[in-house]
């Protein structure tokens, strides 16, 4: 008898998953790649690939250097004081708000996410009612999120002018109108969409922790903080890094949010990179081709500690 | 303190809760989060209940005693959005448009995926899995470039298979995990029974697996209608501007500043933007949480 040929093994199988294979191949790496050689040309329009247009097109490094030239993408002046070198730096641009807003969401937004799942794990009465107040924005859009706290700390009519109507004169609150504190105002409202799933994903992680650990704390007589301190929140660790990768994953993404809520303003004080990336697309491909690039580096050095952790299993096993 | 008495019941609920210090601080930290995070609901809702000259000279803390629904109505059939004034009901119905199909497409192909890839493996099945389930961190903008040329070529750039194709490629590696996991999970002598009995590919599919899935079903439903309802960014790049979103429509009508910004038509189509995916939340949360816990538990 003759072998059947390999290729038509298991063929369903292979006709069903066609369409993800032919989007793995085609878009996710294919259009990656795309991206990341065509950074390194001048293209003005948006052709096929084609060697002899990546040929004929190449610059090197051009497109990066003229990025990392841009202020409006990043730049760091030395604040200079009067009659003195100083060596303090103050960095603006799409990249250093966008690291700016990445470091306290993650931070703010672990930190509270894991207290508020502490307190409901307190066997407490509501819980229901609690977890769907603190949750239901993260079922809300950016762009709706956005307009809503554009209209709560609007200086105009906000909760400014409404502080200073109730009496409190020296009340001041303009942080979306303010270059210096606007990226403060993008991250209460992200804090405010995205902190209710983070505290969803603690408080799983630390139902799944055994009752026997607990037992075993309160016959020890350790009080409640420090074994959550010293024994739960170790044994947290896949929690803790699969919540980060996705806070970070999403800080670095950011774009609705700051166009609902800012639109990249004043000025374009709030700008991010994937803003900066749309608003390049016809003046200046090259240099949005490689900004795209320096954001997937970006969102590969999030995914260290996951991969790390991911790694490290597998090794131990 | 629980060491000073004597540890006869070491856990449970306690027979009479007692009112102690820890108690306190509590219930204290989760309201005052509560309220947090309740306080732009009840602005929202407020603000749209005002008429113009109650938001100019008002307090935007205070509800007012004469509410109207001028706003919602305006919002809702009028309101412009710099190219025409027709409210954000054009958007609603765009959004259904998007949603319905993107929908039903992702989920028959990654159900089948998921089920190829836990059933079915083949050579370099699971480097293709791998590779997808990187890809779902590849950030938006990397790939828009290449997409505006794929959906070129195809002839459906700025036209509605453009954005349902481009929400079904994005939502493949999140619901392929969550079939794969799912498929995975159910007891293995029913595939093999069914195998045994004579069964193909599709016999076990349709007839053994789908049956037994209806959760899965209804939390990947759950997470790809709020997902792609809330979408901004495609929906602004590859639908093209007759079948621009609801999102796009509400940003377009808040950005639109003709003849002073009014406040409360802008609150009450931001409230009628996030009213679906509010509705899906508060009607199946408990599925709702499992398919955002789904994507963060990696199998």
């Amino acid at each position: 008898m003759d072998r059947p040929n390999p290729l038509f093994r298991n063929l369903n199988s292979k006709i069903a998953s066609l369409p993800m294979m032919l989007i793995v191949m085609g878009v996710f790496v294919g259009g990656t790649l795309w991206t990341v050689l065509f950074s390194f040309t001048n293209i003005k329009i948006l052709p096929i690939f084609t060697p002899k247009q990546w040929i004929d097109g190449f610059v090197g490094f051009a497109n990066y250097k003229r990025l990392f030239n841009s202020d409006r993408w990043m730049s760091c002046p030395a604040i200079t004081k009067i009659g003195q070198e100083s060596w303090q730096f103050k960095c603006t641009g799409a990249m250093p708000n966008m690291i700016t807003y990445a470091i306290l969401a993650i931070i703010i937004m672990i930190s509270l996410g894991f207290l508020l799942a502490v307190m409901m794990d307190q066997k407490i009465r509501l819980e229901g009612m609690f977890r769907t107040i603190y949750l239901y924005p993260f079922a809300l859009s950016f762009i709706v999120t956005g307009h809503v706290w554009a209209w709560i700390m609007s200086p105009e009519y906000g909760l400014q002018s409404a502080m200073r109507q109730m009496g409190w004169e020296s009340f001041s609150f303009g942080w979306i109108a303010d270059r210096d504190m606007v990226m403060y105002a993008i991250v209460i409202a992200g804090i405010w969409q995205g902190t209710g799933f983070v505290m969803a994903l603690m408080l799983a992680g630390l139902r799944g922790i055994d009752e026997d650990i607990w037992k075993a704390a309160r016959v020890d007589g350790i009080p409640a903080w420090r074994t959550y301190i010293q024994i739960v929140l170790p044994m947290m660790k896949p929690v803790m890094v699969t919540t980060f990768v996705l806070v970070a994953s999403g800080a670095v993404r950011i774009y609705d949010l700051v166009v609902a809520l800012t639109d990249g303003g004043p000025g374009i004080s709030s700008d991010v990179p994937s803003r900066y990336i749309y608003q390049n697309f016809s003046a200046n491909l090259g240099q949005s081709l490689s900004a795209s690039t320096v954001m997937l580096l970006s969102m590969a050095i999030v995914l260290i500690p996951w991969i790390r952790m991911e790694f490290g299993k597998k090794s131990q096993a | 303190m629980s060491n000073t008495s004597p540890s006869v019941v070491p856990s449970g609920a306690k027979p009479k809760p007692f009112i102690t210090p820890q108690r306190v601080l509590v219930y204290t930290v989760l309201t005052i989060c509560a309220v947090f995070f309740l306080f732009p609901l009840y602005i929202m809702i407020i603000t749209s209940l005002k008429n113009i000259q109650e938001i100019q000279s008002g307090n935007i803390f205070i509800p007012t005693m004469t509410p109207t629904l001028d706003a919602w109505e305006k919002a809702w059939n009028s309101a412009c959005t710099g190219l025409y004034c027709e409210g954000v009901k054009v958007g609603f119905w765009n959004s259904i448009k998007i949603t319905v199909p993107s929908t039903i497409v992702s989920i028959i192909v990654a159900s089948l995926t998921g089920y190829s890839m836990a059933n079915w493996p083949f050579k370099f099945s699971e480097v293709f899995f791998t590779i997808l389930l990187l890809s779902s961190f590849i950030p938006y903008v990397v790939m828009i470039y290449p997409l505006v040329i794929i959906t070129r070529e195809l002839g459906i750039y700025s036209t509605l298979p453009a954005v349902v194709l481009v929400h079904t490629i994005f939502g493949l590696p999140l619901l392929t995990l969550l079939f794969r996991n799912y498929f995975a999970s159910l007891p293995q002598e029913l595939f093999k029974a069914a195998r045994v009995d004579g069964a193909g590919y599709w016999q076990i599919f349709f007839q053994v697996f789908a049956p037994m899935s209806v959760p899965i079903f209804t939390v990947a439903v759950i997470l790809q209608v709020t997902g792609i309802w809330n979408d901004f960014l495609f929906g602004v790049i590859y639908a093209g501007p007759t079948n621009y979103p609801m999102t796009v429509q509400l940003n377009n009508i808040v950005n639109s500043a003709q003849g002073g910004k009014a406040y409360n038509v802008d609150m009450a189509a931001t409230i009628l933007t996030g009213l679906v995916p509010l509705a899906i939340y508060f009607f199946s949360g408990k599925y709702f949480v499992r398919g955002i816990a789904a994507g963060a538990v990696k199998g």
